[in-house]
């Protein structure tokens, strides 16, 4: 049975539909007092002539807010079984791929090999498979993390309160549910069978996660997947200051993921090019100037490093997209393939060189041991 | 001239405190903090991570020498600060501890219930405390009767730069007080520092302005400077603010 509307998705469908026909006047306007109010004008065609301002405005804000500093994370994926049929990923579960899900004695010694390049800020990432990958599961591999990974957070099917009250009480600290498009046809139109097909189920996954006590909010539009990129960067955009202000105690973190190529064969409907990406992240930082930032290896190292002296809060690096892929890469099928191949230590070496500090530990333990 | 005070059982020429946060590169941060003249340095605990001593962590560049004030930044209730505090005396040997509880990551506004909370329960634990506090003046009584070393009211959101905004608040916490005033977070500029060491602060913490400055050596310098320069000035003790003119030379001179 679906699920009712949450209270962003209520909040989503009061708003009027966006004009992205803003003319230069529009920008110089945006540019001067931006906002929220005004994002349809820097993410309009009329703008992107004006990247350079952009760009200088968003690292304005960005020092400001955030100063020469850029988290470290990695994801740790656990597991590419999948019982949800999405047209876009390499785990769908309609695809003959090899899988593999980790025991938790797996996962300890993945996160102790990742702790060995520096990271303490680990992203446990699955499939969708209530079954191999359950609450039960999860709450294990935080237990057993804890006492060596001060900041966990998960990237999973979406749980019930009761589940993510669980996860916190464990250790957990963060819930990343990217919305993938925020256009209901679209979605429906990728989101073939399986739990992730509910949209609104989706959608309000992350005030559940919130109202349950979790206390790093990531969301993120998978652009290229919906025909109108723009619309899905305002949704996001307008979702991190919903959040921001309906539950005061959180951090929101946002990510605009560009599709990229998988055993999906998916290609873009409408494909985001370089400069529209960087025309969107300044525009999300100018919109939303308290939401963190998140960039994957998907993108390529040179536009990371761009990205970084710009808009960015938080990286990963070094990333494998399979199960087990620190120790024993090869044995089961990746998520997708990523861009940027750097060692984190090499990523770390550029942020330094480009007089960033990277923060490879800004965290505690949230339980004790 | 010998202008000493204390902290406790600390005894502090400078009146200036600063912190590591910031900076573009830890090397950068121990020259500023060096230029700064500072005897204490206030360290986040979430961001020391001793797995890495003496391998390029954030304590590996504090200046030998100074005190180190590990903070309970990130804590959002009293018992995440509390247990904080231990981690940070277990792992730093020191019972100082500037108390910091921001449950709203936007403003890191300090949270006076859980504050005031936690410092009680920290003093019962032998800490020797600095609470990071609202410019509340009924607040700041609260937490010294609490058995604070100190009381720290911000003179603006942490970070903001926007200087000495709680003035009037100050000028009366500052009256009341018998223990040290340190005015923490939201000086910008030198000149903030200065006027809030007029105002009668004991001494003032700074990172932000510092750690963001185009040249943050320089500017540790230059708050070193104001903050001496702002005590001097207090201790000098203005003339008196007058609504009208005063001549130098009265008119009626000639009948006396």
């Amino acid at each position: 049975m679906s699920q009712p509307p949450g209270r962003f998705a209520q909040h989503l469908a009061g708003l009027p539909a966006p004009a992205f026909d803003g003319h230069d006047d529009d920008v110089t306007a945006a540019l001067a007092r931006p906002g929220l109010d005004v994002l349809p004008a820097l993410l309009s065609p009329a703008a992107l002539p004006r990247l350079e301002e952009l760009a200088q405005r968003a690292r304005e804000v960005t020092l400001q807010r955030f100063g020469r500093t850029v988290r470290l994370f990695a994801p740790l994926y656990v597991s590419n079984a999948c019982l949800s049929s999405c047209t876009y990923c390499g785990f769908s579960k309609n695809l003959d791929v090899a899988r593999k899900t980790l025991t938790v004695e797996q996962v300890v010694v993945e996160a102790q090999t990742l702790v060995g390049r520096g990271f303490k800020h680990l992203l446990l990432v699955a499939g969708e498979h209530r079954v191999e990958v359950s609450a039960d599961y999860l709450v294990a591999c935080v237990e057993e993390l804890r006492s060596f990974v001060p900041s966990i957070s998960v990237e999973t099917q979406t749980w019930s309160d009761d589940t993510y009250a669980r996860l916190v009480a464990a250790g957990l600290e963060g819930a990343v549910h990217y919305q993938e498009t925020y256009d209901r046809g679209r979605y429906a139109e990728t989101h073939l069978a399986g739990w992730k097909r509910d949209y609104d189920r989706r959608l309000s996954s992350t005030e559940r996660a919130a109202e349950s006590g979790v206390r790093r909010l990531g969301i993120g539009a998978l652009l290229g997947l919906s025909a109108d990129w723009r619309a899905d960067v305002l949704a996001v955009a307008e979702h991190a200051v919903w959040l921001q202000r309906a539950y005061w105690r959180t951090e929101v973190t946002v990510s605009l993921p560009r599709i990229k190529p998988s055993a999906s064969g998916f290609q873009p409907l409408v494909p985001v090019s370089d400069a529209e990406y960087v025309q969107a992240m300044c525009a999300l930082r100018l919109a939303a100037p308290e939401a963190g930032l998140v960039l994957s290896t998907r993108e390529p190292a040179a536009l990371r490093d761009g990205l970084a002296r710009i808009a960015v809060t938080s990286m990963s690096a070094g990333s494998s997209t399979e199960p087990g892929g620190y120790l024993t890469p090869g044995e089961a099928q990746e998520q997708f393939a990523v861009s940027d191949e750097r060692s984190p230590a090499e990523v770390a070496a550029m942020l330094e060189a480009a007089g960033y500090e990277p923060v490879w530990k800004d965290a505690f333990p949230l339980v004790p041991g | 001239m010998q202008d000493q005070w204390s902290v406790a059982d600390l005894a502090l020429t400078s009146r200036l405190l600063v912190g590591t946060g910031k900076f573009r590169s830890h090397a950068l941060m121990r020259d500023a903090l060096v230029a700064s003249g500072a005897e204490v340095v206030t360290v986040a605990l979430r961001r020391v991570d001793l797995d890495r001593a003496g391998e390029g962590d954030v304590l590996d560049f504090v200046p030998p020498g100074m005190h180190l004030l590990p903070n309970t930044s990130g804590a959002v209730d009293a018992d995440e600060a509390v247990r904080l505090a231990r981690l940070g005396r277990a792992g730093t040997g020191t019972s100082l501890v500037k108390l910091e509880v921001t449950p709203d990551p936007r403003t890191l506004a300090p949270d006076p219930i859980e504050t005031l909370r936690a410092a009680e329960r920290l003093v019962a634990e032998g800490f020797t405390v600095l609470p990071y506090c609202s410019a509340d003046p009924v607040l700041c009584r609260h937490l010294e009767e609490a058995g604070c070393a100190t009381v720290m009211p911000l003179g603006a959101w942490i970070g903001s730069n926007r200087g000495l905004r709680t003035r009037d608040a100050i000028e009366v916490i500052v009256a009341q007080a018998h223990v040290p005033v340190v005015v923490d977070a939201g000086l910008g500029v030198p000149s903030d520092a200065a006027e809030a060491m007029e105002v009668g602060a004991d001494a003032v913490l700074v990172n932000t302005a510092i750690a963001v400055a185009g040249d943050p050596v320089r500017m540790a310098e230059a708050f070193a400077l104001a903050t001496r320069a702002g005590r001097l000035g207090h201790l000098a003790g203005r003339g008196a603010v007058l609504e009208t003119a005063e001549a130098s030379s009265p008119l009626t001179g000639f009948l006396s």
